[in-house]
């Protein structure tokens, strides 16, 4: 079974308002979904559903085919969760806390100490476990939240905001570390960092207001930007009236927009109709009006403007 | 039970990894000390026994067992690790006994630490150690019964200072509703039924009984079930509000 977890319907009610509503999704093993939406989307309500710490308002969850609400226990073993803000008792020493989590786990006395350095080794904090949680930065708190997650080598991970306040090295460590596990894990992280759902996810769903607004690959994602295959083009400020009149003058442009412009050079975007490829034809076109240029680009997409598109929109 | 066992660790470690152990422990010791000499007349009773030592436990625990049970549950709230530990696969009954149980050790060891006094009393005199005995069960009882409201009490908020004094405010009522102070406020309206149940309430009546050497089963029974209780009424906080 390559299923690993399987959303219906999923909602959550505090009060008045829907946090969650009508969420439905499935992930297959080998798949990292990354869970995107602006901050209250309803991300983490969801994670906390699906590994039993929340009982939904109505809707299913199932991990490995165990309900999260009949066989909450059978779901709470074969999780790794990393809870928004890893939160930790900051009196113990990473040490002691992933004994704690091993044990609790029903890890074997004998394979504890192995269990824990594997996860140590793997996220790289061995030369902090025996300092108190309290004292450590926050980039470590973090991977030490991440080590308690996989120290029973889950099926799926369930990783809420994984690399926050990590710096760009440990970001990069993590990022890389989650593909590695990917291979025969479901993983399922959140963010709010665009440029992740690019480096990890094979998948990423939108989610906004409680409600799901697009899943797809981030390549689809990518595909439904504006700036699909548009092109950037750097050229000397002399000429930039001349170079956005050449642009315009190409039936297949939509616009030419002015990204920047300072000092010697200006930046302009050439924004295609309909995501037509267009870069031979401006390449095309500048040659032929004798306009020399610094740079000249395609774009993939943009997923910020999807994202804000999508979030805001509505 | 493994998962009871590892969490009740883990408690009993965290207590001794700030100064509360430490501080709890010296200030009981002192106190029961201090309270058996000066208020108790511990040598002018001219009797071998530990009655007075015994008799102002209650009193003693009315402030400092809450100060034991307020970080329980609350501390977890405040601090989110709630969220850890209740997505770990371990049953709501197994974390509540777990914490229960650690405070309870930890209250165990600080009473075992008033040994000296029963060397004392053996060495000044022939007193009945079977009723000391009895005494030292029923001091363990009524410390596991404060603690079962103060986990309770706990569970219900993320401030451990709220936490203090509403349990203790509890374990107050619980203690001296056999006595006229509470019992007054119902006389009045209440059938005497209701008034003789409340009064039946008493933690105080069944320590008492205890305490005097008379082990009767039906106390045992009162504080016990009052753990289960109050144990059970835990559980259901927690697996009812456990995102506040």
């Amino acid at each position: 079974m390559s299923e690993m977890l399987r959303i219906r319907e999923l909602t959550k009610r505090f009060g008045a308002l829907t946090a969650v509503d009508n969420v439905s999704l499935a992930v297959d093993r080998g798949e990292v979904l990354g869970f995107l939406g602006p901050n209250g989307a309803g991300k983490s309500t969801t994670m906390k559903m699906v590994t039993g710490f929340l009982p939904p308002t109505s809707g299913t969850a199932e991990v490995c085919g165990f309900d999260v609400t009949r066989d909450s226990i059978e779901v709470k073993r074969r999780v790794g969760y990393l809870p928004e803000g890893a939160p930790l008792y900051e009196d113990m020493t990473p040490l002691s806390f992933l004994g704690f989590v091993s044990e609790v786990r029903g890890i074997a006395a004998s394979e504890r100490a192995g269990a824990i350095e594997r996860a140590a080794g793997l996220i790289n904090i061995g030369e902090v476990m025996h300092q108190p949680i309290g004292t450590l930065s926050k980039g470590y708190k973090r991977r030490v939240g991440l080590a308690q997650a996989i120290i029973h080598d889950p099926q799926m991970l369930i990783l809420d905001e994984p690399t926050d306040g990590l710096d760009p090295n440990q970001k990069h460590e993590v990022r890389g570390l989650i593909s590695k596990m990917a291979e025969d894990k479901a993983i399922v992280i959140s963010t709010h960092l665009l440029e992740e759902v690019e480096a990890v996810c094979t998948r990423a769903t939108i989610i906004s207001r409680g409600r799901i607004v697009t899943d797809g690959t981030p390549e689809a994602l990518l595909a439904r930007s504006r700036y699909r295959n548009a092109v950037n083009v750097r050229t000397a400020v002399a000429q930039v009236d001349a170079v956005t009149a050449a642009l315009e003058g190409i039936e297949a442009v939509d616009r030419v927009e002015t990204a920047s412009r300072g000092g010697e050079t200006a930046h302009l975007v050439a924004v295609p109709a309909n995501g037509a490829v267009i870069l031979p034809l401006v390449g095309e076109t500048l040659r032929a009006g004798g306009l020399g240029v610094e740079e000249i680009s395609a774009e993939r997409g943009r997923l910020d403007e999807v994202f804000r598109t999508l979030t805001v929109g509505e | 039970m493994r998962a009871t066992a590892a969490i009740c660790k883990r408690e009993l470690i965290a207590y001794f990894s700030t100064p509360l152990a430490y501080v709890f422990i010296v200030i009981f010791l002192a106190l029961t000390g201090a309270v058996t000499f000066y208020f108790g007349g511990f040598f002018d009773r001219g009797q071998a026994d530990l009655q007075v030592f015994f008799s102002f436990h209650p009193w003693l625990y009315l402030f400092l067992i809450p100060a034991v049970g307020m970080r329980l549950w609350a501390e977890e709230r405040k601090t989110g690790t709630i969220e850890l530990l209740m997505t770990l696969p371990v049953s709501t009954t197994h974390a509540v006994l777990g914490k229960f149980l650690a405070s309870w050790i930890f209250a165990a060891i600080a009473l075992a630490l008033t040994f000296p006094i029963w060397i004392t009393v053996n060495y000044l005199g022939a007193p009945d150690n079977g009723v000391i005995v009895a005494g030292y069960i029923a001091s363990l009882l009524m410390a596991g019964a404060f603690l079962s409201i103060g986990c309770f009490v706990s569970a219900l908020t993320r401030n451990q200072v709220i936490a203090f004094v509403i349990a203790a405010a509890v374990c107050f009522v619980f203690m001296m509703s056999g006595l006229e102070l509470v019992l007054a406020a119902f006389k009045g309206w209440a059938p005497e039924f209701v008034v003789d149940l409340i009064a039946s309430l008493s933690f105080l009546t069944h320590f008492e009984g205890i305490i005097r050497g008379v082990v009767d089963i039906r106390d045992v029974i009162y504080l016990v079930s009052a753990m289960v209780i109050f144990l059970f009424a835990n559980r259901l906080v927690i697996d009812l509000k456990r995102g506040d």
